[in-house]
C-alpha cells in the first residue's frame, strides 16, 4: 500500500513509478527551458484570457480588457487548501 | 487564479468563502488548468502541478510594477499590497517627480529625486522614519 502523503497547501500529485530517467528531451526544448527568463517589472504583463467564476456566473476574463485600471493578479495553490 | 476549474471555484465560494465574506467573493476567480498563464508569469510549479503564491500589481498601462512570490504555506499581507498600490499611484500622479522612501505610508514624507538631493537624503529623511 502506498504511503499517505502529508496534507499541506500544495495538492499531493501523482506521477509515474519506475526508472528515474525516461525520455531524452529534444535539444531544442531543453535549451528553450533553460532560457526562459524571469518575469520583469517595468515590462508589460503577459495578456491572457481565462475561464472564471464571478458572482454566480461562469464567464471569461481577458487581462487587456482591464487596461485603464490598476489590477492585482493573485495566484494561489488551490481551493480548499487552508491558507 | 489557481489551477482549479470554475466548478471548484463556485463550490469553494458557495461553501466556504461566502461564510467569510458577505455575498461571497466580489471579483472573478480565474481558472488556469495546466498552468499556462502561471508559466508565462513564472510562478507555476510544474512538479507540484499548482501555482505558487504569486501576486502581481499591474498599472493602468498594463505594466507590471511589482510582484511578490511565496511558497504555499505562508499567506500574503493585504495591507502591504494596498500600501504598494498607493505608492505606485502616488508616483504615477507625480509623473515620476516623487518617490516613496523605505517604510512609506500614505501621509508620510516623499522624496523628490534630482541632482540637488544627491548625497543629501540624510538631511530630509532619517532611519527612524522607516517605522511608524
Amino acid at each position: 500500500m502506498a504511503e499517505k502523503p502529508k496534507v499541506g497547501c500544495a495538492r499531493p500529485t501523482g506521477g509515474l513509478v519506475g526508472q528515474a530517467e525516461t525520455v531524452q528531451p529534444k535539444e531544442e526544448t531543453q535549451s528553450a527551458k533553460e532560457v526562459r527568463k524571469m518575469i520583469q517589472v517595468g515590462k508589460p504583463a503577459p495578456d491572457f484570457v481565462a475561464p472564471a467564476y464571478c458572482k454566480g456566473e461562469f464567464t471569461a476574463v481577458k487581462l487587456s480588457e482591464h487596461l485603464g485600471k490598476w489590477v492585482v493578479l493573485c495566484f494561489y495553490p488551490g481551493d480548499f487548501t487552508f491558507v | 487564479m489557481s489551477v482549479d476549474s470554475v466548478f471548484v471555484h463556485k463550490m469553494w465560494n458557495d461553501k466556504e468563502l461566502s461564510k467569510m465574506v458577505e455575498g461571497g467573493v466580489p471579483f472573478p476567480m480565474l481558472s488556469d488548468g495546466g498552468g499556462k498563464v502561471g508559466t508565462a508569469y513564472g510562478i507555476y510549479d510544474e512538479d507540484a502541478g499548482v501555482e505558487n503564491r504569486g501576486r502581481f500589481i499591474i498599472d493602468p498601462e498594463g505594466i507590471i510594477q511589482a510582484y511578490e512570490v511565496l511558497t504555499p504555506p505562508v499567506g500574503r499581507h493585504v495591507a502591504e499590497s494596498l500600501r504598494q498600490i498607493q505608492a505606485f499611484q502616488l508616483v504615477r500622479e507625480s509623473k515620476g517627480t516623487e518617490a516613496t522612501p523605505s517604510g512609506w505610508k500614505p501621509g508620510k514624507l516623499t522624496l523628490k529625486p534630482g541632482p540637488d538631493l544627491v548625497g543629501r537624503v540624510w538631511e530630509v529623511w532619517s532611519v527612524d522614519m522607516e517605522s511608524d
